[in-house]
Formats: structure tokens, C-alpha cells, sequence
């Protein structure tokens, strides 16, 4: 037990590391996918072959990959991520915006088509009848998939490790460098610290899923 | 709903010249933007086609070396796909079993293989059991870690379908005087793997992606691969072939899953094209819309 208190700065920030990732790829991941949804349900061909092609080419590469090339690849375009946190905040982002893009837009699909036509007949335009009538309901039946979306994001972030990000992987692999003969416990320690993350966020869900799902 | 025909009118002339209008302008940022990377690409050299003529060059070992590392990520992929194919079905019929002394164990090694990151299981595979006398190599270590996570994941897919098939099924089963066992691997294993083809197939292209947290801990699969290769023309020829085969291992990873990911679709449509399931399935039932890849794996 020792080696807790030696470490406990160490754990701590890193700790905080990866909540900080989770949340603000999250929120990228959030905002972004929302917006591929949105133009994978417009009226404007181009935008929905944009964001098609946008999904499918992340949700078929692996994390790894998309790491690899915003760390390693870009260089070669002479631009670069000021740290190597935001390169994996980008990196988890983009990735994560095309599993939401595909929740929200099952989301969507999910509504009753009633509800857009009468958005239409009162002389809603698109914009109007997605923000404003489908999303707000089609948020609301997708909290469990997101919420799954949001579990992997949280999980995933330990690929950072990989790319010289100290999160909780990382310094899993320094602590049993150093504490050798006690492996099990720095194990038990760093899973119990995703733990902190995933429970209380299965179980929110559970909270949330309940409080606005609409029952049809 | 199908989204395209009911969010919006069919545009008039003036939205359609709107749109043109739009697009144009788009067009050019996006092509802008593109042409901007490959200005500063082909500035820095690295259009060169003699640079990438190395991919295709046989004698300087490139595709050969990229081929074998194709082959050791399907390799780990396949023996973890079939293991936790296996494993995930036994723990789904343990999970639904009658007997407490089964049930609660199952359910607790099932979450809590699900909670743990991938990465961190397969360090600890590669790290931990060798100080227990189990020998690891980086392959053991990802196929096994693979295996585990991916077992608990496909036991609940697995559980899912059991639970959706009607509950007749099984009554007619039982009613037939069929033993519990039989009823599970005759009647309802059958229906639920039929049904749950797609969110399975998924879930397998998700495998194959996490496969290359291989370059992690060591094994040679693709991304590891090129990243030797990388380092091995870096020392002869100093930095001329990175961007290049980093480029060729993400194209093939991409090819690999999209096949893969097409086969589901294909699945999917013929599952929902079958008459027995469509019945179940009605298209109106909000499950049905949530496609495969759309939510579950990540």
C-alpha cells in the first residue's frame, strides 16, 4: 500500500487527466456529431455525402490509427497540435463524432414521422423542424446509446497512453516499472480509478434514461 | 421514419438555386482546403511518386513485410473472435441460468470485464501473469486480452437475443419435454444468433480495429509494422518514408473494416429480409432503426 502515498500525486493528476479527456473529447465528440447528423438528414446532397463520407471512414479506422496521424501524421502538413493533450482530445473527438452521429441520426429516425409533417404544415423550414421538433425528441430516445458512446469514450481514452499522454494507463505502466512486486495492487488501483468514472456514469444514465424517456 | 422524404420540402427553384449556390461555394472551400494539404504535402516532397513507388517495390521488401503484418492482425483477430464468440455464448447461458451459484459469478466476471479498458486488460496480461508462471508474449497477451473483453461484450449481445425471442418458443419447447439444456442450444440459441447476426458482425469489426492496440505492447501487426519499417529506412535514407507507409497501413486497415463492415449490411438485409424474423421485427419498433454500428460498439 505503500507505494499509493508515494504516488498519490502521480495518481491523482493523472486521474484527472483522464476525466478531463473523457469530458472535453466528449463534448467535441457531442457537438460535432450532432452537426454530421443533422447534415446527414439535410436537404443538400453534397452535405450529406460529406458527412457520410466523413462517419465511414472514421467509425473504419482504428483509434490507434487516428491517433497515429494527428500525432505523427500532420507534421508532414507543417501544422501541429500545441500539446499532445489536444492532439488526443482531437483525436478521441473525431473519432467518438461518428458513433454519436449514428446514435443521433437512429435517434431521429426513431421519431414518429407525424411529428416532422405537422412541423411542416405549420410552415416550419428545415432548420426550424429539426432544432426546434425532431431533435429535442430524438435526443430523448437516444440517451442509452449515447450513454454507451460515452462509457467506450471513457474507456478508449487509455489509447492516449500510447502517444505520451500521463492519464491512467500511463501511469499504470510507470508505477509497475517501478513497484515490480506488487503488480496485482497497482492493477487494482488504476481499474478501481475507471471504476470512479464508469459506474457512476452507467448508473446516471439509468437516472436520465428514465427521467426523459417518452413513452409511445 | 425514412428522415430524407418527411424533414423537408421538396426544394422549389429559388431553394435549388440556393442550393447550387451553396454547393459551389462549398465545393471550392473543401477543395480549397484539400489543396492546401497537398501544397504543403508536395512542398515538403512528399508526392515525390518515387516515394511512394517503395510500397509497391518487392525488392526493397515492402509488401511483403506489409502483407505478413496484415496477416498477423487477421491472425489475432480471428483466434480472438473465435474464442470470444465461444466464450460469450457460454457466459450468456450462464448469466440466464436457474441456478444462483452460476448466475451471480457469471454476471460479475461479465461486468467487470466490461468495465475495464481494453488496454489496461491487455497489460495485464502481459505484465502480471508472468509473475505467476503463465509465459506471455505480446500475441498471448492481446489475443487473451481480446478474448476477454470482447467475451463479455458478445455475451450480453448474446443475452439480448435470447431474451427477444417470444417467449413461446421456449413454453412449446418445454412442452415438449425437452430438457432445459436442449431447449437453450436447440430452440433458442439458434433464433437469438440468427437475430443478433448484424450487432454480432459489428462487434467483430470493432475486434479486428482493437487489434491494433497491438503496437502498444509490441506485436507485429500493421501499425507496429510500418512503424519498424519506418524506423528501418529512417536510419538508410533518413526521414523519406514515414508519411507514406503510415499512409498505407491506415488505407488497409480502412479497406479490411469496410469490407467487413459491408458484409454486416449485407447480413443485416437478409436477416430483415427473411420472413420468420421480419415478423418479429416490426418496422415501426424503435429498436429495429438502431442499427448495428449505429450505437452499441464503440
Amino acid at each position: 500500500m505503500q507505494f499509493i502515498s508515494d504516488n498519490s500525486d502521480l495518481l491523482w493528476s493523472a486521474f484527472l487527466t483522464t476525466l478531463s479527456l473523457a469530458v472535453l473529447s466528449g463534448l467535441v465528440a457531442l457537438v460535432l456529431g450532432t452537426v454530421l447528423a443533422a447534415m446527414r438528414v439535410s436537404p443538400v446532397l453534397p452535405l450529406r455525402g460529406l458527412a457520410t463520407f466523413f462517419v465511414e471512414t472514421f467509425r473504419n479506422t482504428p483509434l490507434t490509427v487516428v491517433f497515429f496521424f494527428l500525432v505523427f501524421g500532420i507534421v508532414q502538413l507543417d501544422l501541429q497540435f500545441p500539446s499532445r493533450f489536444t492532439a488526443a482530445v482531437a483525436a478521441l473527438g473525431l473519432y467518438t463524432a461518428a458513433f454519436v452521429c449514428e446514435a443521433v441520426r437512429s435517434g431521429i429516425n426513431a421519431v414518429p414521422p407525424g411529428q416532422a409533417e405537422a412541423a411542416r404544415a405549420l410552415g416550419l423550414g428545415f432548420g426550424q423542424t429539426l432544432t426546434t421538433v425532431v431533435l429535442p425528441q430524438a435526443f430523448r430516445t437516444v440517451v442509452p446509446p449515447l450513454g454507451n458512446v460515452w462509457i467506450a469514450l471513457a474507456k478508449n481514452t487509455s489509447i492516449a497512453a500510447g502517444f505520451a499522454t500521463t492519464e491512467l494507463t500511463a501511469a499504470l505502466q510507470r508505477l509497475t516499472n517501478s513497484n515490480g512486486n506488487q503488480i496485482l495492487l497497482v492493477f487494482a488501483v488504476i481499474v478501481l480509478a475507471y471504476l470512479v468514472i464508469t459506474l457512476p456514469s452507467a448508473w446516471a444514465i439509468r437516472v436520465i434514461e428514465r427521467k426523459v424517456a417518452i413513452i409511445r | 421514419m425514412s428522415a430524407q422524404a418527411v424533414l423537408f420540402d421538396l426544394p422549389g427553384p429559388k431553394a435549388r438555386r440556393r442550393q447550387r449556390i451553396g454547393t459551389a461555394v462549398g465545393a471550392v472551400l473543401v477543395l480549397g482546403l484539400v489543396g492546401l494539404g497537398l501544397w504543403r504535402l508536395a512542398d515538403n516532397g512528399q508526392l515525390d511518386p518515387a516515394r511512394w513507388a517503395v510500397l509497391f517495390d518487392p525488392a526493397a521488401g515492402v509488401p511483403q513485410a506489409l502483407g505478413e503484418a496484415l496477416l498477423n492482425t487477421l491472425y489475432v483477430a480471428a483466434v480472438g473472435m473465435v474464442a470470444a464468440t465461444v466464450l460469450g455464448a457460454l457466459l450468456a447461458v450462464g448469466r440466464l441460468s436457474h441456478h444462483i451459484w452460476v448466475r451471480i459469478p457469471v454476471t460479475v466476471v461479465v461486468e467487470f470485464f466490461r468495465a475495464v479498458p481494453l488496454l489496461v486488460l491487455i497489460l495485464f496480461c502481459l505484465l502480471f501473469l508472468p509473475t505467476v508462471g503463465l509465459p506471455m508474449n505480446p500475441f498471448r497477451a492481446l489475443a487473451l486480452g481480446l478474448t476477454l473483453y470482447n467475451m463479455a461484450v458478445l455475451s450480453e449481445i448474446f443475452r439480448a437475443g435470447i431474451l427477444s425471442v417470444d417467449k413461446g418458443q421456449r413454453e412449446a419447447a418445454m412442452a415438449l419435454g425437452m430438457r432445459k439444456t436442449q431447449v437453450m442450444t436447440l430452440v433458442l440459441l439458434p433464433q437469438a444468433v440468427r437475430r443478433m447476426l448484424p450487432v454480432l458482425v459489428a462487434q467483430l469489426v470493432v475486434l479486428l480495429k482493437d487489434s491494433s492496440l497491438g503496437f502498444i505492447v509490441g506485436y507485429i501487426e500493421l501499425l507496429r509494422q510500418a512503424r519498424s519499417l519506418v524506423e528501418f529506412f529512417n536510419f538508410q535514407f533518413g526521414n523519406l518514408y514515414t508519411f507514406q507507409l503510415y499512409v498505407a497501413a491506415a488505407v488497409i486497415y480502412i479497406v479490411v473494416n469496410v469490407a467487413l463492415s459491408q458484409a454486416a449490411k449485407v447480413i443485416e438485409r437478409r436477416t430483415r429480409s427473411n420472413a420468420k424474423t421480419a415478423a418479429v421485427a416490426a418496422p415501426n419498433d424503435p429498436t429495429s432503426t438502431i442499427t448495428p454500428g449505429a450505437a452499441g460498439p464503440v
